[in-house]
């Protein structure tokens, strides 16, 4: 078991914390209220709180870095929020390296996406609305890195989805981005419901929901809850980061405005399954195979989102495919204890940058392309776009893992650890981690190819209102932030690999990160296996899609596990069957119980009385003579009973 | 002498406003004067209530005892604890609200606004008399004679399906009430044997509960559980609700699902409970199942709905059931979740109710296939029914969620397998919110309601009730100030008590703690050790 | 003095007085076997009364007497009205109330 960081209360501008999710509520709130009011300055007080947040973080940060490495965990106490007898539940923050580092990559990527969208949405009218509903994310999103609490955590959990829910729909009048707003808010309230479980269990065996007193006491759990809990915060975890079996909400929400994709759905938000499980990295501590459950789902998603990003040529699609299966080596990291959790982090960060570039690239693209996803209709675009080309070549080449930019470091780095699990495991992590390493250079490679090179295939196309195409490179408050991520995507790996310095400063929130030792392979293969690996899918991608023209329209005629991939393995269709058509038969049936069955026997009840009177009433002729004749009937019978009664 | 006041307060006021026939304007300002001056003796009651008190023992303040019927031994006794001053709380600020959503309602022909109006006061005076009572023949009075206004909104006022509905409603709970006074008069039979004299003092009888036998606590019990079941209310006894919310008009339906089903929910924490301790526990196996069932149940049911009215009354079924599953799971986080519960419920339903009620002024239409693409047209509208809906579906940062939760998760040591059946409710809870504002509110503009009203030529498609359509207004606008100054109040209840449920918690910690120790049982965890 | 005779003769009077409320459709007639009925209680009452030698039967039978004054009062007064309305004494055309 590691040790526990002595929790210290806060001082200095650690004690200004609040103000770190404070900031962008206040705005979104603001922007909210004031309504059309604020259309033309609104963007930019989005702006504003976010940057302001940045900065405090970074305040906060240096103090922090400041202090000994066993004072770097410090709590704030705001106020009780909810206290019964017995149940406390505190509204305060942990300010410790973790909570830290995801509040830094939240702002600064923030900040970044915020200015970004100042000139993405320029031409919208909703763009008010777009940024109180952003403000709203990093509001929330702060709220779930820095609660010291697991309801804190699932206050902020929520609240994402709910702004992931309002961004996924953010134009309304389409009714695909309004199911998809749905259907992510669905899929990840089942997750929600096996971190709610999670709660409950360690309430029952515990009584606090606080961190600190939660890691502290976890041992006198029995095994068999400990494993049941780590299993529902996985639920809960699949549910947010679009792991299997809830990964299919994910691509879907790509109807949001590629801001969004790039901020919520690939640098932030589904990454907090990854977080919440290197928070509660005391509890998995314990339980290898809690553990092994966690890898196991790690390993089968990055091989489904490799798989399947190699058959989409919707643009956006493509990507969040490859963020599902990047957050899958995440998982897999943090699924291997000790060795793992720095490295998840760790490629978390490295991914933020690069993926979150990446998606900006592609919303310059479609900008440049009439918001069209479609990358059949593509082709050439180099030229025209240079500085999208080049951040975007960037972020490409740090994903497939090119040698020194930082998917080398952090993704080599994941696999390298997954060869060490003991026995079969080692074989199974390894081997479909570096497949899927070589997958993912093959899809992104595809990707490259077929927007930015080869021949312009949308000069003969007419775009959706009858005008031609004339790509050109996006403004300058789109393209600055994309040369930002850019640099990040380069040199994040080396920076936060290198002489473990990150490893070393977040040890107080996840333990020391242990050598890797032993294993399938040995170290000195590895590398040298993915590489190999990813060359091989730049070959064949360059075989298959960069030699020949790239037909506009999607040949029908693919083989069977290219049919496959297009329907999301299935993973739609099985959801449809299983839940979604059941579920409105049974709804349906529901209905008709309810107003025939259980509303029929209280109908049912009263028509009986009803009936029974209208048939009684009939007695009631109306001839005086036929009631004297039942009055005297009646006499008769009295007088018949008492004469049996007084002489038998 | 408070409660007094606030009891006979309104009942003047409908007696002042009920002979304004010839004067609607007049009636309705009198009206909305009494309910704000209820307001503001809640408030002074709400500060005159001591915790302090609460917590060092004292089960009821703010008493007042009259001899009534002494042959009978029943007092006009009033007093309450912090679960029934949250509920006075709730019945002040609702009613005002409802009356200033009330304002432009178009009343049928024949019936006037005055007499609307007069109706609500009467409701709220005895809603608090129903409260506020600490003896139970006179809790019997007010749980029977607060149909009769209720009655005669749904009868008078309501859809066109009213008689029918307003007369199903009063059979229904007529048949719970009669059945409970059966069992009123058994309890008094019994505490006659027990204690030598019979009485109806709720706190006489709660000192002897120790001491009926079981099977006699049985049969009471499930005399005043069936009529607290029928107005809660519980599957299967639900059947009244959906007729009875989508025929009332909007105002009655917040009071009937806001405050006047919470009479069947606190009965069982105030009466069932403490009053037959042995029984309770033995029952309430039956009890959470139908209230799990309830959860389930209500919320597919949601799901399937065609009638937006008729969906709100299922929702409520839903909510119904976590209440219910709170209170039987005997622990203190569960039972101060389910009143938190009672409150919340009042306030998000109420304001999904008002909503909706908005959409149909507009509209003309109660069918949810009549409406489609509103958000485009009337965005604060679609705005304001996300956030009601938000509450409802119990979003962290709401004020449901604080209840919620607490529910759950002190259900959840006593009664893990109900607790997880219901925590798998809160993932239908969010498809039916979801799918109705998708359905409603998202996507192009469709709908024959929407498309109708927006059309100045071409009349409605499909109307559901001609008296509706006429009174549909011409386009389809969004929030007028009247409309947002209705619904702001609720807005920022739902936000604070979000954050904030603190004040509240505390008033009704220490009456629950107090009905714990009542029924005898220790908590499972944390708090309360015996 | 035997009994037996006058109960037998208070018996038939009774019977005629029943079989003509039911048989007959005039409500005078009906009226009057009704009193025949009375009569021949009030008869039955002072025969044993007699036997007895007590006087508790024709206290009754003095009760009976007034009820029946009473109640002819009344009658009468319904009787003429419905024959007023309706210009029948018939009792089968009075019937408004059935169901």
């Amino acid at each position: 078991m590691t040790e526990l960081p002595t929790v210290e209360v806060a001082s200095g501008i650690t004690s200004l914390a609040w103000l770190l999710f404070v900031l962008p509520a206040a705005g979104s709130l603001i922007l909210f209220v004031a309504g059309r009011r604020a259309n033309t300055w609104g963007h930019w007080l989005g702006v504003l709180t976010v940057v302001a947040s940045f900065a405090l973080g970074l305040a906060i940060f240096f103090q922090t870095i400041g202090m000994s490495a066993d004072q770097r965990t410090t709590e704030v106490h705001l106020f009780d929020w909810i206290a019964v007898a017995g149940l406390k539940v505190d509204f305060g923050l942990r300010l410790d390296p973790l909570s830290l580092t995801f509040v830094l990559l939240i702002t600064g990527v923030g900040s970044l996406i915020h200015i970004y969208s100042v000139g993405y949405m320029s031409h919208d009218p909703g763009r008010r609305r777009f940024f109180a509903q952003l403000n709203l994310f990093v509001a929330a999103m702060l709220i779930l890195v820095l609660g010291n609490n697991f309801v804190m955590l699932y206050l902020g959990w929520e609240g994402v989805g709910l702004a992931s829910y309002l961004l996924i729909g953010f134009y309304q009048d389409r009714p695909s981005a309004a199911t998809a707003a749905k259907k992510a808010f669905l899929m990840n309230r089942v997750g929600d419901v096996g971190l709610a479980l999670a709660i409950f269990l360690l309430w029952t065996n515990l009584g606090t929901v606080q961190y600190t007193d939660v890691f502290e006491r976890i041992g006198q759990v029995s095994p068999g809850t400990v494993v049941a809990i780590t299993v529902l915060l996985l639920l809960g975890a699949c549910g947010k980061s679009g792991q299997f079996p809830l990964q299919a909400w994910l691509p879907d929400a790509m109807e949001g405005p590629t801001p969004v994709s790039a901020l919520i759905h690939a640098a932030t938000m589904v990454t907090a399954g990854v977080y919440l499980i290197a928070r509660t990295n005391p509890i998995y501590n314990l339980t290898e195979s809690g553990r092994l459950v966690v890898a196991l789902i790690g390993t089968i998603t990055l091989l489904i989102g490799a798989i399947i990003g190699c058959a989409y040529d919707d643009i956006k699609k493509v990507l969040a495919y490859s963020t599902v299966s990047q957050i899958g080596y995440m998982i897999l990291a943090v699924g291997l204890g000790p060795i793992g959790y720095a490295l998840g982090i760790a490629h978390l960060l490295a991914h933020g940058f690069f993926k979150a570039g990446l998606f900006l690239g592609a919303g310059s693209v479609m900008h440049a392309m009439d918001d069209n996803v479609d990358m059949r209709r593509y082709g050439g675009l180099w030229r025209k776009m240079p500085i999208t080309f080049v951040t975007f070549g960037l972020g490409y080449l740090a994903l497939i893992g090119f040698p020194f930019l930082s998917g080398y470091f952090t993704k080599d780095a994941i696999i390298e650890a997954a060869f060490t699990a003991p026995g079969w495991q080692g074989w199974v992590f390894g081997l479909t981690a570096s497949v899927a390493a070589g997958l993912t250079a093959f899809y992104m490679t595809r990707l490259m190819i077929m927007t930015f090179f080869g021949e312009k295939r949308w000069e003969e196309l007419e775009t959706s209102d009858g005008g031609h195409y004339h790509p050109h490179e996006s403004p300058l408050s789109m393209t600055v932030p994309m040369i930002i991520l850019a640099f990040g995507s380069v040199l994040a790996g080396f920076l936060l690999t290198n002489g473990k310095a990150l490893a070393t400063w977040l040890a107080p929130s996840l333990g020391e990160l242990r050598e890797a030792e032993g294993g399938a392979l040995p170290h000195s293969v590895t590398p040298w296996l993915v590489l190999a690996l990813s060359a091989l899918g730049v070959l064949v991608a360059y075989l298959v899609v960069g030699r020949r023209p790239t037909p506009v329209e999607r040949p029908e005629r693919v083989s069977l596990p290219v049919r496959a991939a297009r329907r999301d393995l299935y993973a739609n269709a099985i959801n449809e069957a299983v839940i979604a058509r059941p579920g409105t038969w049974l709804s349906r049936f529901l209905v008709f119980v309810d107003n025939r069955g259980v509303d029929g026997v209280v109908n049912g009840t009263a028509a009986l009385f009803g009936g029974s009177s209208g048939r009684l009433r009939r007695l009631q002729t109306g001839f005086v003579r036929s009631y004297a004749l039942s009055m005297l009937g009646g006499t008769v019978l009295v007088a018949a009973a008492l004469l049996v009664v007084r002489f038998s | 002498m408070l409660l007094l006041i606030l009891l006979l307060l309104p009942l003047v006021g409908a007696a002042v406003v009920a002979p304004m026939k010839n004067n609607a304007r007049t009636a309705k300002l009198v009206a909305l004067g009494f309910s704000l001056v209820s307001l503001v003796l809640t408030i002074v009651t709400w500060f005159s209530y001591s915790v302090a008190a609460a917590s060092s023992g004292t089960r009821f303040q703010l008493e007042l005892s009259v001899d009534w019927i002494p042959a009978f031994g029943t007092h006009f006794a009033l007093g309450i604890d912090g679960i029934a001053l949250v509920m006075l709380a709730l019945i002040a600020v609702l009613v005002p609200i409802v009356m200033a959503f009330s304002w432009e309602e178009r009343i049928p022909e024949g019936r006037s606004a005055a007499g609307f109006y007069s109706l609500i006061l009467a409701t709220q005076s005895l809603l608090v008399g129903v409260f506020a009572a600490t003896d139970v023949f006179l809790f019997y009075v007010f749980f029977e004679a607060m149909l009769v206004p209720m009655y005669f909104m749904i009868g008078r006022f309501g859809g066109p399906r009213r008689q029918y509905a307003a007369v199903k409603f009063f059979l229904y709970s007529l048949l719970g009430g009669l059945i409970m006074l059966a069992a009123v008069i058994g309890l008094f039979v019994v505490s006659g044997e027990q204690l030598g004299s019979g009485t109806f003092t709720w706190v006489d009888l709660q000192r002897m509960a120790a001491s009926v036998p079981e099977s006699t606590q049985i049969w009471l019990f499930l005399g005043f559980f069936l009529a607290f079941a029928i107005k809660a209310p519980l599957v299967p006894f639900h059947t009244w609700l959906p007729d009875a919310g989508a025929e009332a008009p909007v105002g009655a339906g917040v009071l009937l699902v806001g405050v006047l089903d919470k009479v069947g929910t606190f009965g069982f924490l105030r009466y069932c409970l403490p009053l037959f301790p042995f029984a309770s526990k033995t029952l309430a196996p039956l009890v959470l199942t139908l209230a799990v069932i309830g959860i389930l149940y209500g919320a597919l049911l949601a799901v399937g709905q065609t009638d937006l009215k008729r969906f709100v009354s299922y929702t409520s079924i839903a909510h119904f059931g976590f209440i219910a599953l709170g209170i039987f799971s005997f622990s203190s986080q569960a039972f101060a979740g389910a009143t938190l519960y009672m409150v919340n419920h009042g306030i998000s339903t109420g304001m999904l109710f008002i909503v909706v009620g908005l959409l149909i002024t507009r509209g003309g239409s109660r069918l949810i296939g009549d409406y489609g693409g509103v958000s485009t047209v009337a965005p604060l509208l679609a705005g304001a029914f996300l956030v009601a809906g938000l509450s409802s579906l119990a979003l962290p940062g709401t004020n449901s969620f604080v209840s919620e939760f607490l529910v759950l998760l002190g259900s959840y040591p006593r009664q893990p397998v109900y607790t997880i059946l219901a925590t798998v409710g809160i993932i239908f809870a969010a498809l039916y919110v979801l799918w109705v504002y998708q359905r409603t509110m998202q996507g192009p503009l469709r709908g024959s309601a929407v498309l109708g009203a927006l059309d100045t030529v071409g009349g409605p498609g499909t109307m559901l009730d001609p008296a509706l359509s006429a009174k549909r207004s011409s386009g389809f606008p969004d929030l007028g100030r009247r409309e947002i100054a209705v619904l702001t109040p609720l807005i920022v209840l739902i936000l604070v008590l979000g954050f904030f449920p603190g004040p509240v918690l505390d008033v009704i910690t220490p009456s629950v703690v107090a009905t714990m120790n009542e029924v005898g049982l220790a908590d499972p965890v944390g708090g309360l050790s015996q | 003095m035997t009994p037996t005779y006058y109960l037998l003769l208070s018996a038939l009077l009774f019977s005629i007085g029943a079989v003509g409320v039911l048989v007959r459709r005039n409500a005078i007639v009906v009226f009057m076997c009704i009193e025949l009925m009375l009569n021949s209680v009030n008869l039955t009452l002072v025969t044993f009364a007699r036997i007895n030698g007590a006087l508790d039967g024709q206290v009754i039978a003095f009760f009976v007497m007034v009820v029946a004054a009473a109640e002819v009062v009344v009658g009468l007064a319904i009787i003429m009205s419905i024959f007023r309305t309706r210009r029948t004494a018939s009792v089968d055309d009075a019937n408004l109330l059935k169901y």
